[in-house]
């Protein structure tokens, strides 16, 4: 056999291969045993998978700027009218009755600008506007990320130990998830929500975790299944690696994507459903108030009034956009593969 | 060219005495985010009725995609250029209904894999007749009929029951014949047959090749052959062109290029092929053909027994020793529990490389994973270094994990893709060494140098890499430990033939100077004799054979064995014929023993 020729042949990459490739090992394979070690010092530092994830994170356009958009909307709502006995800097409250001034015309103007006694205007109860918008995306943010955190966490670790373990414990957990499915939240919602709700607006959040995850919990449990039976899993049985450590380094990390984007769509979803309880009375209960809420009030003066449909609506848009494109761009920071970045 | 001559004759000639298909400055380009990247340029050739013309090359080489430009078959993002008559009319740029009535007609196809190419939810039969039907005016009755006389052609037994059968119900073999036959539905001149054998076994892939040389010979179709595999060219080719990186490297009938290649790359790719009986000289050579019956060489087996016996009476602790393994995966609902290994027993001493050969499904990977742990045994034991590990807890056997790795087939599958190379080398030492950050990225170093790969690497992931390099990975992250005991299982068969030679003199160099064991599973014997220094061969779930490797190949005792041998297509034309005729008396004897 006639090998020993071939073996330097292979140390040179494939034609598949970017050019990156041919260049490091060009310097690393030519050079003296000195100076490739050099070379190996400078540019081979282990880098931690943090910080790679970080990197590709802040190249991505669309994530940059829904995290502004998101980080603007949680200061806006956040500073201006104060939150938890904390006085903002904007001087009305959101459940107080005044004059309509103008019908209850918004007075912002932008040329030349200025925001005017009432930015966004009154509602039919000469409430301001902004302050009430503002009040309304302080609870739908609250609610919206604990919905969202509480099914992650519980359908992930639902989905895993169901997929991982398989047997009997994953026929309990489905069963279990199953009979959440099968239970329409709207029913749950009026038995328990309207007790809940009362308690404020975390344990309300809280309990529409509880009712969501179930979507979760079914993707990623076929995530695993697939995943599982992979050879790097097996490879990493072969040495040894605990449970854990093969659910969670080897595992979850793939099922990333389907996580995040569930996950942002359980955000969104988690807004639409709040609103729809809210209007059955279930959910958040005046004087307070969420954008849905502020929306479903004022449907009926879409035509007249149009600015109290619009503001709230604005903030809806623009807070599920920016979690959206947040999940985009972390699906594909902790996805390797995705080394060209969206301009 | 009349698309509605269905008779059917075994001398259907085509009087046509120039070339069926010629090819000139064919190109094809793909364009990849708005550049157009070359597949294949300046392809030029023709074939002859009634010749095998094979076009080889590594992957990447455009290969497949020059034929499948002939078909009009690229994808959306293809393009090509030049030009390709098929009997002097062009098929480049011809519209799409123009090409539809020369596929499966005058070109027919035949893919790699049968099991994706057929229909699951028809039956065979239908999807023949489909064929036929397809192209000429048949009733249904008389294209069942043709149907099964095809069935009949490409060698199935009881063809009129088999018409209704669905191909999950055929073997592996009789799916490709059944993709024969329906390439043969409409007497095609021109068979394009793309790696018709890789997905098949050894002895498997020898009856398709012969079903297609006599074919060819009776129906007198060319047929143009797309493979990496030198054997397979060396058995079926007239002619032969090397591509290399979209490019025709070389051009010569086949004798002439195994003999005496001109071009370098030819040369590197012929010696790169493992040729099995190369290093032991010579195999089956207790096996002679005396007036076209087999006489065997009892003197030879009496040796070979006592090389074996005082093997295993050497009184050192064997690195790995299996007694009596079976291996059961489990029934479901009604189905029976599924006997994939019974009663095997195989010894390696420190130091030794063991091959393990067997065909698809005799339960050789089983048994690798069985030997690391990774799956339960239902009887018998396995010994490593005197440690019995069936009876083992998974606590208990944890700390034990770091006496014997495993080496996966498929290095693509096996590295975690969202594991940087570092943090895959570095996972066998994290966790059973506890070592330090820093420690442990000077190991991970080392361990890259070891295989030859630059230290830059450990930022990468599996997706940046070659085939090859991905293999060293895998085999760095195996020795990472140390080992005593190496299990390798298929290590170099998803590689280029090229990129396996380096594979594997990576592996008896790291093999020499740290004298682990290894159990190294393949279904290449050639592979195996440049490795093993001893050879057991399982046939369904058995050990029929175990021996020095000299001992295995030259003096088989097995009858499967000898099947085994005779059917490994070895890269040199001649000593093929030969082989050819050993082969098919072996055959012959095997069924009257």
């Amino acid at each position: 056999m006639s090998n020993n020729d071939k073996q330097r042949d292979d140390s040179r990459p494939s034609v598949e291969l970017s050019e990156l490739t041919l260049l490091s090992q060009d310097s690393d394979i030519a050079g003296s045993p000195r100076t490739r070690d050099q070379t190996a010092r400078v540019q081979t530092e282990a880098k931690s998978q943090g910080k790679l994830i970080r990197e590709r994170f802040f190249r991505h356009k669309g994530a940059l700027a829904g995290i502004t958009l998101l980080v603007l909307i949680f200061i806006l709502a956040f500073s201006s009218i104060g939150f938890a006995g904390i006085p903002g800097w904007w001087d009305k409250e959101y459940d107080v009755l005044a004059d309509r001034f103008n019908e209850g015309r918004p007075t912002l103007t932008l040329w030349p600008f200025s925001l005017g006694e009432h930015p966004f205007g009154q509602d039919v109860l000469g409430r301001d506007y902004f302050a009430l918008t503002m009040r309304g995306t302080q609870t739908s943010l609250i609610i919206a990320f604990i919905v969202g955190l509480v099914a992650m966490v519980i359908g992930t670790t639902v989905g895993a130990i169901a997929g991982y373990f398989r047997g009997w414990t994953e026929a309990f957990l489905m069963r279990i998830t199953d009979v959440v499915i099968t239970i329409p939240t709207l029913v749950i919602a009026a038995a328990v929500a309207g007790i809940v709700a009362k308690a404020g607006i975390i344990p309300f959040a809280l309990f529409l975790g509880v009712v969501t995850w179930t979507g979760l919990a079914r993707l990623v449990r076929g995530e695993f299944l697939s995943l599982r039976e992979k050879e790097f899993v097996e490879s990493a049985k072969s040495v040894g690696a605990s449970s854990a450590r093969i659910i969670f380094r080897h595992i979850l990390p793939n099922t990333v994507g389907v996580i995040i984007v569930s996950t942002t769509l359980a955000i969104s979803g988690a807004i639409l459903l709040e609103t729809a309880l809210s209007y059955l009375g279930l959910g958040v209960t005046a004087p307070d108030t969420s954008l849905g809420k502020a929306i479903n009030d004022n449907r009926s003066a879409l035509t007249v009034r149009p600015w109290l449909f619009l503001w709230p609506g604005a903030f809806i848009i623009g807070i599920a956009l920016a979690v959206n494109f947040i999940g985009d761009g972390l699906r594909d920071a902790f996805d390797p593969k995705q080394t060209r970045v969206k301009q | 060219m009349s698309s509605s001559t269905v008779v059917i004759s075994d001398e259907q000639t085509p009087v046509h005495s120039g070339p069926i298909l010629e090819v000139s400055g064919l190109g094809v380009e793909f364009n990849v985010d708005n550049e157009w990247v070359m597949a294949a340029e300046d392809v030029s050739y023709r074939i002859r009725p009634g010749e095998i013309l094979a076009i080889v090359g590594e992957s990447g080489s455009g290969k497949s995609m020059s034929s499948l430009a002939l078909l009009g078959l690229l994808p959306r993002n293809g393009r090509c250029t030049g030009s390709a008559k098929m009997q002097g009319n062009e098929l480049i740029g011809a519209p799409q209904s123009t090409l539809r009535k020369i596929r499966g007609n005058d070109i027919a196809m035949i893919f790699q894999e049968p099991m994706t190419a057929l229909n699951p939810v028809l039956t065979v039969g239908e999807q023949i007749r489909e064929a036929i039907e397809q192209h000429t005016e048949l009733s249904p009755a008389d294209a069942k009929k043709r149907a099964i006389e095809l069935l009949l052609m490409v060698e199935i037994p009881e063809a009129e029951r088999r018409y209704d059968s669905y191909p999950h119900q055929f073997s592996g073999g009789q799916r490709q014949r059944a993709m024969i036959a329906i390439a043969l539905a409409n007497d095609p001149m021109l068979l394009i047959a793309d790696e018709p054998t890789t997905a098949l076994d050894v002895t498997v892939q020898a009856e398709v090749l012969d079903l297609l040389r006599t074919l060819n010979k009776r129906l007198n179709s060319a047929v143009l052959l797309i493979t990496h595999d030198m054997g397979v060219v060396a058995d079926l080719a007239d002619h032969v062109v090397v591509m290399e990186k979209g490019r025709i490297v070389e051009a010569a009938p086949t004798a002439q290029l195994f003999s005496s290649p001109t071009q370098d790359y030819t040369k590197q790719l012929l010696g790169a092929v493992p040729h099995l009986g190369s290093k032991v000289g010579g195999v089956l050579t207790d096996v002679e053909v005396v007036d076209g019956r087999l006489e065997l060489h009892e003197e030879y087996a009496e040796e070979a027994r006592r090389a074996q016996a005082e093997h295993s009476a050497s009184g050192v602790e064997p690195a790995l020793e299996l007694v009596d393994v079976d291996i059961e995966y489990p029934g479901r609902f009604r189905q029976p529990a599924f006997k994939a290994v019974s009663g095997v027993s195989i010894t390696i001493n420190p130091g030794e490389v063991m091959g393990l050969v067997g065909e698809s499904g005799s339960g050789k990977s089983t048994i690798a994973r069985a030997v690391t742990g990774l799956i339960r045994t239902s009887g018998g034991s396995i010994s490593i270094n005197g440690t019995d590990i069936t009876t083992l807890s998974a606590r208990k056997l944890k700390p034990l994990r770091k006496r014997f790795a495993i080496v996966f087939q498929d290095p693509a599958a096996s590295l975690n893709p969202r594991l940087s190379i570092g943090d895959s080398i570095g996972e066998p030492l994290l966790l059973h060494e506890k070592l330090g950050r820093e420690e442990l990225d000077k190991r991970v170093a080392g361990l890259l140098d070891d295989v030859q790969l630059p230290i830059a690497f450990r930022n990468r992931y599996p997706h940046e890499l070659s085939g090859g390099q991905r293999q060293r990975v895998g085999i760095a992250r195996a020795l990472s430990l140390r080992p005593d005991l190496l299990v390798a299982d298929e290590p170099t068969s998803a590689l280029d033939v090229s990129v396996q030679a380096a594979v594997l003199e990576l592996l008896q160099d790291l093999q020499r100077e740290r004298g682990f064991a290894c159990l190294f599973v393949s279904h290449d014997l050639a592979v195996v004799e440049l490795l093993a220094s001893h050879i057991a061969v399982l046939n369904k779930g058995r050990l029929v054979e175990q021996g020095s490797t000299e001992q295995v190949l030259k003096y088989p005792r097995d009858p499967y064995t000898r099947r085994l041998l005779a059917a490994a297509p070895v890269p040199d034309p001649q000593e093929q014929s030969k082989r050819r005729e050993q082969r098919s008396i072996i055959l012959a004897a095997g069924t009257t023993e």
